[in-house]
């Protein structure tokens, strides 16, 4: 360790190492994800590891976890040297991992998936008897789940529950989490953060991988900063080190966290919901009476904990879901109810949460990618022609004006990056030149300097008159470019409001109605 | 590198000297790669089927050599390769269509049949005169036998589009409702004296042979090569322009490769299943037309050795590509015929599965690339 803190932080600093990775390289073609890292893990911490998308943070702790190999270094666990071949070989040696993306089998309860490739149960299953022991293990570290539950029952918080069991009955010692917020409520993360404190408390160590600073700075003892495959910040103790400190260390710049958004007079309303409801794919209901109005040239920012019928607005308004009742116009023209066709032609750009599963086509090349929108009109629509010579020449001129880094435009977009695929629906949507458009969650999963392209492009469009609709669950994001912010909470508007106010927003999202704030609030100051 | 192997397993396998390696390619291959990859899976098989010829005791050189010259050695016998690779290659774009939509039309077989029955209902219902032109005949007859084959195929096409049905359990067992269609009509109404197939159809309904423009040059004698040749060239031409260049033929890519991005780009895909499967099943059906006006000319029961089933081998053999799917089956017609000439039976059967096998593993080498690394070698 480079620097010695001073006595403060003792338990942490003198604790025994549990883990030492030691000078890991990691090539992968093209990239050195790893460039001689070191990383050191005590017992009973909560150790972040912080830094941007693509700075190697996955990457070195799928070598520990014996998903990767390293190319060269060494990794001691309680001060002996290992050689992991698979995810098996770390558990053995009490080292799980809770990955991004649940590995679950969504059919199976939850004490099944739990069992699954476990040398025990034998023959029979057992069940009942399984239960029990998955139930007691889960009061002992407040994760709460119903063991006999299937999983595709479950909401993502209790999916990751349920991986934190699996490691947890492995008899991991040391837990890796890959972004365990990414896909949780705000209650949940309280509620996670409870389980990991709970969990050093009994000795077991913890690595907590994250790009955000908010939460490092709210969860960890510790902090590793990874730059480009390289570390820049080693084993810093959270209570001493300052959130623009780890945001310089993280990207190497301070970032800036405000957004100049230029005064401008807000015109007509483009787009307008009255009174929207709507089920879920489940066929509960998802909207119960919606309402909401976007002008030309301001943003919409919509608030509210993920799950909480933003999807389904979202899908509602785009035409590529019914709804039972309700009204939703576009520039005057009902567009509620009629294929998703319909709303297109009428100027509205659409910028889906899943980038990979509908935003694009991932084995057609960016060229058929960016077209998806423009092949029944001219110049790239001919007839029942595609003219491929004119779409390949729009191709190359969206990748020039939003910097998608590809070396051509016939590359299959799987094979870009987060932020460049992003790029790709960005262009593709503002190219359009939409009236109206809606953003899901843009940024989501993007590095910091994505995030600030991204915020630019909505501002850009923002100032050439379009109407937009911003849903995103980072508050900042929604404080620093909305116009104004509503917010939604079990498929209601909770109320609206104009300037950003961070509690009301939180009492709102939680499921207070403006009106009631209001009330009590006047309550107290009479 | 000082690490210490932690487990015996793990020791095994420090001891070799080398690591191979399989890496995901982050960069697309250039054009020539795939078929060079599919030349060398091809020449991998051939080297195991020599060697499993020569264990059973033959000559593998002489054996390869029997096979190219009864297949390609002369006029004659290319002529008949052709005439094998002329139904398999309408039959294979019908499913390299509907493939390319992640569509499994596993009924190409049915189609060819009721594409077959298309044609011959033109000719002995009999819709046209036995004197009328033959340019009429083709015509009518290609429109028949498509429009049954197309009809054939709505119907899998109209459940999965409405219903969700599973298109490849309805499209499978329409296959042997189709073969029983047909045979109602070869026995009971078509039946020429009893026996089992139709009578013979006249000459003006069959699809003109190369052999009967001997008069214009003698080399054409007895070769059977039929228009329905030309009709499989135009239509891998007509679908490759479909599929890469037209607003139908994006839509049908954007749906096989990833349904909800089509969707949420305004595309309806329940049409578009239906006509998708339409025209797979118009040209498996144009198939049928083209061997019974071309090659069988009467209806009979043994018109398909299983056409419709090699056709799903030939469209991914030829990677769904249509002009992949010509080549693939001259390369197939090949096999059948010369195959007959080593062994009724066997090795050319066996020789088919070591090509289909190599070429579909050398598929992963379009995906990975393999590096061999050896110890202490940074990489």
């Amino acid at each position: 360790m480079s620097d010695q803190p001073s006595d403060q932080s003792k338990s942490i600093t003198e604790a025994p190492l549990v883990i030492e990775m030691r000078n890991i390289v990691k090539r992968f073609p093209g990239v050195l994800a790893n460039d001689r890292v070191d990383f050191e893990l005590r017992r009973g911490e909560i150790h972040a590891l912080l830094g941007e998308n693509g700075a190697g943070k996955s990457t070195l702790m799928n070598v520990l976890a014996g998903l990767y190999r390293q190319d060269s270094g060494t990794i001691l666990v309680n001060g002996k040297a290992v050689d992991f071949f698979s995810p098996r070989d770390a558990i053995q040696f009490g080292i799980g991992m809770v990955h991004q993306h649940f590995m679950l089998v969504p059919t199976q309860t939850v004490t099944e998936n739990i069992l699954l490739g476990l040398d025990e149960p034998r023959f029979l299953m057992r069940l009942p008897y399984y239960d029990k022991v998955i139930e007691d293990l889960g009061d002992r570290f407040g994760l709460k789940v119903d063991p006999c539950a299937k999983i595709w029952q479950l909401s993502v918080g209790e999916q990751q529950r349920v991986e934190l069991l699996k490691m947890l009955y492995r008899g991991a010692e040391v837990l890796i989490m890959d972004e365990p917020t990414a896909v949780l409520a705000p209650v949940e993360i309280e509620g996670l953060i409870k389980t990991l404190r709970s969990m050093v408390a009994e000795g077991k160590s913890v690595i907590f991988i994250s790009h955000k600073l908010q939460e490092v700075m709210a969860i960890s003892d510790r902090v590793t900063v990874l730059r480009k495959g390289k570390v820049t910040a080693s084993g810093l103790l959270t209570s001493q080190s300052s959130r623009q400190e780890l945001a310089h260390q993280m990207v190497g710049r301070d970032v800036v966290f405000q957004m100049n958004k230029p005064a401008q007079q807000p015109g007509d309303v483009v787009l307008s919901v009255e009174n929207i409801h709507a089920e879920n794919d489940k066929g509960l209901p998802a909207l119960r009476g919606v309402s909401l109005n976007v002008r030309a040239g301001e943003i919409l920012g919509l608030a509210g904990v993920a799950g909480n019928g933003q999807s389904e607005l979202a899908q509602v308004i785009s035409g590529l879901r019914k709804c039972s009742e309700g009204t939703v116009t576009l520039s005057g023209e009902e567009i509620c109810n009629h294929p998703a066709l319909f709303a297109i032609k009428r100027g509205l750009a659409y910028v889906p949460e899943d980038r990979t599963h509908v935003g694009t086509s991932p084995n057609l090349s960016v060229t058929d990618n960016v077209i998806m929108k423009k092949y029944r009109l001219p110049p790239i629509g001919r007839g029942w022609v595609v003219d491929m010579p004119a779409a390949t020449k729009f191709a190359k001129e969206l990748r020039e004006a939003y910097e998608i880094v590809v070396p051509n435009v016939e590359t299959p977009v799987r094979l870009l990056s987060g932020g460049n695929l992003q790029r790709v629906i960005l262009a593709r949507e503002i190219s359009g030149e939409p009236v109206f458009m809606l953003a899901m969650q843009p940024t989501r999963g993007l590095d910091v300097g994505a995030i600030e392209g991204v915020h630019r492009l909505l501002l850009a469009q923002r100032s050439a008159g379009a109407a937009i609709l911003l849903v995103s669950e980072e508050l900042e994001e929604l404080m620093s470019l909305s116009d104004r912010i509503v917010v939604i909470y079990e498929g209601r508007i909770m109320g609206e409001v104009q300037t950003a106010d961070l509690e009301t927003i939180g009492l709102m999202m939680t499921g207070t109605p403006l009106e009631q704030i209001q009330k009590q609030g006047a309550a107290q100051n009479g | 590198m000082g690490d210490i192997a932690s487990t015996p397993a793990a020791s095994n396998r420090k001891r070799l000297p080398f690591r191979i390696k399989m890496e995901p390619r982050l960069q697309v291959p250039p054009k020539w790669f795939p078929a060079a990859v599919s030349a060398g899976a091809i020449v991998v098989a051939l080297v195991l089927g020599g060697i499993l010829i020569s264990l059973v005791g033959g000559d593998p050189f002489r054996s390869y050599a029997h096979i190219a010259r009864a297949s390609f050695g002369n006029l004659g016998v290319f002529s008949d390769t052709i005439v094998k690779a002329t139904p398999l290659i309408l039959v294979g774009l019908a499913c390299s269509v509907a493939f390319r939509m992640k569509l499994w039309n596993i009924g190409a077989e049915g189609q060819f049949f009721l594409g077959a029955f298309g044609a011959s209902a033109v000719i002995l219902t009999p819709l046209l005169p036995a004197d009328a032109p033959r340019w009429l005949f083709i015509l009518t007859c290609s429109i028949a036998g498509m429009a049954c084959g197309a009809l054939w195929a709505f119907i899998p096409g109209y459940l999965k589009a409405r219903l969700n049905v599973n298109e490849i359990i309805t499209t499978l067992m329409m296959n042997y409702i189709a073969i029983a269609f047909v045979n109602f009509f070869i026995f009971a109404v078509w039946t020429e004296g009893g026996f089992q197939m139709s009578r013979m159809f006249p000459k003006n309904a069959w699809l003109p042979r190369l052999t009967d423009f001997s008069a214009v040059s003698p080399i054409f004698r007895g070769l059977t090569t039929h228009l329905g040749l030309i009709l499989g060239l135009v239509a891998a031409v007509i679908v490759w322009f479909i599929m890469y260049r037209s607003r139908w033929g994006y839509e049908i890519r954007l749906i096989g490769d990833n349904p909800r991005a089509a969707r949420y780009a305004g595309i309806d895909i329940a049409r578009n299943t239906i006509l998708v499967m339409m025209f797979s099943g118009a040209l498996a059906g144009l198939g049928g037309v083209s061997e019974i006006t071309g090659v069988v000319h009467r209806l009979q029961g043994a018109i398909s050795p299983g056409y419709g089933f090699t056709g799903i081998i030939v469209a991914w053999l030829a990677k769904l590509n249509p002009f992949g799917v010509v080549v693939v089956s001259i390369l197939f017609g090949a096999l059948i015929l010369a195959g007959r000439e080593i062994q009724p039976s066997g090795v050319p059967k066996l020789i088919q599965g070591f090509i289909l096998v190599c070429l579909v593993a050398s598929d992963f080498l379009l995906r990975y690339r393999i590096r061999v690394v050896r110890q202490g070698e940074e990489d």
